[in-house]
């Protein structure tokens, strides 16, 4: 008995120290947290690899840096947590810039414009909703201030789908467009798959990410009314980084100015989105 | 730990606990009906009737709750003719497509413990009832039926807290339950290990609840 005994404190002990290994492993290799099912900005081939925008700026940008990578998968509801608990030590995941995240974590510069828009199907009755192009909630001007009324006025008692935690959700319960109901998914997948089969009226969420399902898909989702940004749909996409990490966040801020500079953002982003969205 | 935090949550956990509970206990409400109705089929001498029974409760109990949810929610909705029929008006609301997965999960349960239940009822308190020259059919209502319930009490006890545990998965589904909205707290604070322990702490409040209660009906309805 005294032996086993012997034998399980030992088994334990190993395990606890080998936790402690893994937990302080990075210091010569970058890990990079990103989602994979948020595609055009980050997702996963039919063959399970990580491709996308980011997928390929972060490679981008570890080659600046000068630094081994590995980009490795989170759940989005489990992001900031998980960087926080040192699963990994960048955010690149299509994350916005808000003052909310920033209480918990950095962010480098913005790399990329998340353009946000609502989608309903065709045929829905909130097609046609007379508004401009698109609205910057950072500035609160007249126009502005007409369209979010115009929101208000249609999108009232009606099931706006949203991925949870993110600005869009934020947005929609910030009181802007009135009481609308808020549905949140774990996943924008889902979302996609809620509104083509008609329980959400309408699904707010980066416009790319709705142009991507409906090209894929071929099912009529349409773009309706303003794109938003500024305000709570915060200052473009960065790279989440943890406060204490000042040296990490200095070497991706570096990084992110050469990348820009050599035109290497631009030419990522129209390859993935069509069009020039680096910022 | 971020005490204050567990603190200023703990209000709006157990408002959603609201939401556990109404899922809880009309999926065993409807559960339970399933349950005895399947457990009286697998009883039938009709080897199809017997089979069917018996299929059905391999099938739900044979796959993981979170997929039967995922078939019913998101699956049912992608079939754009089940879309057309007035099944639509039920199964367009996450709400009750969470029930009837749980419903028929819990149902598959249920039924295997009363229908092994009813097996071991032992033969001579039927046949007491006979010789006192009571109809089959009363028998059955009377002394099968009640028998087989006290018999299952302790196993449905069990299946009662799973079921609790099980509704978490509503979360999956939009619904904003205990585990729902915990996440949507942990979505804004960044703070999952307080609000988890809150909301496990919850989870443990009803199990204890629910043993009890278990408990106390086995007793009162002891055999001795």
């Amino acid at each position: 008995m005294e032996g086993f005994m012997n034998i399980f404190k030992k088994t334990i002990l190993a395990v606890l120290v080998s936790f402690l290994l893994i937990g302080s492993s990075y210091a010569d290799k970058i890990k990079i947290g990103t989602e994979g099912a948020y595609p055009p900005w980050n997702s996963k081939d039919a063959s399970g690899k990580l491709i996308g925008f980011e997928v390929e700026l972060a490679w981008t940008l570890c080659r600046y840096i000068g630094s081994q990578c590995e980009i490795v998968e989170q759940d989005w509801d489990g992001m900031i947590p998980a960087l926080i608990m040192r699963k990994f030590d960048a955010i690149m995941a299509g994350m916005s810039i808000t003052a909310e995240r920033q209480k918990a974590i950095s962010f480098s510069q913005g790399y990329a414009d998340e353009v946000a828009s609502l989608a309903v199907m065709k045929g829905s009755s909130l097609e046609g909703m007379e508004t401009s192009e698109g609205i910057n909630l950072g500035k609160k001007t007249g126009a502005v201030k007409k369209d979010l009324k115009t929101l208000t006025a249609a999108l009232a008692g009606k099931t706006v789908c949203v991925q949870t935690a993110t600005i869009h959700q934020n947005f929609l319960e910030s009181g802007d467009v009135g009481k609308v109901n808020v549905r949140t998914y774990k996943t924008q997948d889902e979302v996609n798959l809620d509104l083509a089969a008609g329980r959400c009226d309408a699904a707010l969420a980066a416009a790319v990410a709705f142009s991507d399902y409906a090209e894929k898909s071929g099912k009529p989702v349409v773009l309706v009314g303003p794109t938003f940004s500024g305000g709570a749909f915060g200052n473009g996409v960065g790279v989440g980084i943890r406060k204490d990490d000042t040296q990490l966040l200095n070497a991706f801020n570096k990084a992110i100015n050469q990348a820009r500079k050599n035109g290497d953002i631009s030419r990522i982003a129209i390859k993935w989105f069509g069009f020039d969205a680096s910022m | 730990m971020d005490i204050s935090l567990m603190i200023t949550s703990l209000p709006k956990l157990l408002s959603a606990t609201v939401v556990t509970l109404k899922l809880l206990s009309l999926s065993l409400f409807f559960g339970l009906f399933i349950g005895l109705l399947f457990a009286i089929l697998r009883l039938n001498k009709n080897i199809f009737i017997n089979k069917f029974a018996y299929g059905y409760s391999y099938v739900f109990r044979g796959t993981p709750l979170l997929v039967q949810i995922f078939i019913i929610y998101f699956g049912l909705g992608q079939i754009e003719y089940f879309r057309s029929t007035f099944l639509w008006v039920v199964f367009k609301e996450p709400y009750w497509c969470a029930i009837i997965a749980f419903a028929l999960n819990t149902g598959a349960y249920t039924s295997e413990i009363l229908r092994s239940a009813f097996q071991t009822i032992k033969p001579g308190i039927i046949e007491a009832g006979k010789s006192l020259g009571i109809s089959n059919k009363i028998i059955f209502y009377k002394i099968q039926i009640p028998v087989a319930i006290r018999q299952s009490l302790p196993a449905y006890g069990n299946e009662i807290i799973l079921m609790m545990k099980g509704t978490s998965l509503a979360s999956t589904v939009t619904l904003m339950d205990l585990t729902g909205v915990a996440k949507y707290i942990i979505s804004t604070t960044f703070k999952p290990i307080e609000v988890f322990i809150v909301a496990g702490g919850i989870y443990l409040f009803m199990t204890f609840i629910i043993h009890n209660l278990i408990k106390f009906l086995e007793k009162k309805y002891s055999f001795n």
